[in-house]
């Protein structure tokens, strides 16, 4: 998967959200050791202060650790990943409901919709 | 410190080049140093790298006056080749080797190969691209602690711009610190920790690229436009 990044937010937040990524959809799974951070930082094409500033950052919340000797790998822990996975569609429920909103549909309604589309799909 | 610059002025007979730049530098950086044309970004870097003399003010790298100290842990790329069109590019290796003690043949050769490049090849034959990365690759094989370069990725195409900017990350090394002068900053501003803008010689702006978005909301680049919007 391509790194993308836009103009408007920092660097590392971007980086960040986009590891996050890719270990929900199992990309990067359980226990995978990542590659250097100058690796990292040169495929992303970013700064290396940079990447290892997103990569601290999600050690610290816990996606990530470190063995000092051997290099920076996945957390094992699954239940943190399946936690992250259900916050990412969290996070796109929440932008579905508000654009539904927008367009003027209540929650009674919403959930009509979407059954009726899923029903569609599943017949195509 | 690895640079600092105290009330550094710069004048060309009536013209004020530099006026009254105050600037620290911090070791581990990647700076992009951005301004329309004329607005000192080139008589900066080479008063840092020995070219010109200041006409006052104060300037040192690594606590050092600038002097031939200075010039054996700077490595300066200049805008335009200084490399004669009859060298090869053994005799450009050799000419690097001579000069710079901190200047290793074995990683300018290695990253020489993985581009293809020949010993044997003559720079009068090379395109503008290949010329260009050659004289970077030579800059980048030294061990110094201060990179100048000053418009390295001005007319080259994206492939070659893609590989000039992998070299930079490549070589990073937190006790040195490379700064860029360009104004192509889209091209550079993902690799940067730090901008620099000046304006009529002086100083207008020096933070870091994550401050920069986190309070304007915008890119370098959207941030220049504003700033230098003529």
């Amino acid at each position: 998967m391509p790194w993308n990044f836009d103009s408007s937010t920092p660097i590392y937040l971007q980086i960040m959200e986009q590891i996050k990524f890719r270990i929900a959809v199992g990309d990067y799974k359980a226990g995978d050791k990542l590659d250097s951070v100058r690796d990292l930082a040169s495929e992303a094409e970013v700064n290396p202060n940079t990447m290892q500033k997103a990569l601290s950052e999600l050690e610290r919340e816990g996606l990530l650790f470190t063995q000092r000797t051997s290099g920076r790998f996945i957390t094992e822990n699954s239940e943190t990943i399946t936690e992250l996975r259900r916050r990412l569609a969290d996070e796109q429920l929440d932008l579905f409901l508000k654009k539904m909103y927008n367009l003027g549909y209540n929650n009674k309604e919403v959930v009509k919709l979407l059954e009726d589309y899923i029903r569609g799909e599943e017949q195509k | 410190m690895l640079v600092e610059c105290k009330n550094l002025c710069k004048t060309f007979g009536e013209t004020i080049a530099l006026n009254n730049i105050n600037l620290n530098i911090e070791r581990g950086k990647i700076i992009g140093l951005l301004g329309p044309n004329g607005s000192g970004k080139t008589t900066l870097i080479k008063i840092l790298s020995g070219l010109l003399t200041k006409s006052s003010g104060e300037v040192t790298i690594s606590e050092k006056e600038i002097g031939i100290e200075t010039k054996k842990i700077v490595s300066y790329l200049p805008e335009r080749t200084y490399l004669s069109e009859w060298m090869t590019v053994k005799q450009a290796v050799d000419f690097f080797k001579d000069f710079y003690e901190d200047f290793s043949e074995e990683i300018a050769y290695s990253m020489l190969e993985r581009l293809n490049i020949k010993r044997g090849d003559r720079l009068k034959t090379m395109s503008k691209g290949t010329k260009e990365k050659v004289q970077l690759i030579l800059v980048m094989s030294r061990d110094a602690e201060l990179f100048l370069l000053d418009e390295p990725i001005a007319g080259v195409d994206p492939a070659a711009r893609d590989y000039i900017i992998k070299t930079i990350i490549g070589n990073y090394n937190e006790n040195a610190s490379v700064i860029i002068s360009t104004h192509l900053i889209s091209d550079v501003e993902n690799v940067l920790d730090e901008v620099i803008m000046i304006k009529y010689g002086c100083l207008v702006m020096h933070k870091t690229v994550d401050e920069i978005r986190e309070e304007h909301g915008k890119s370098v680049d959207g941030l220049f436009r504003e700033v230098f919007a003529c």
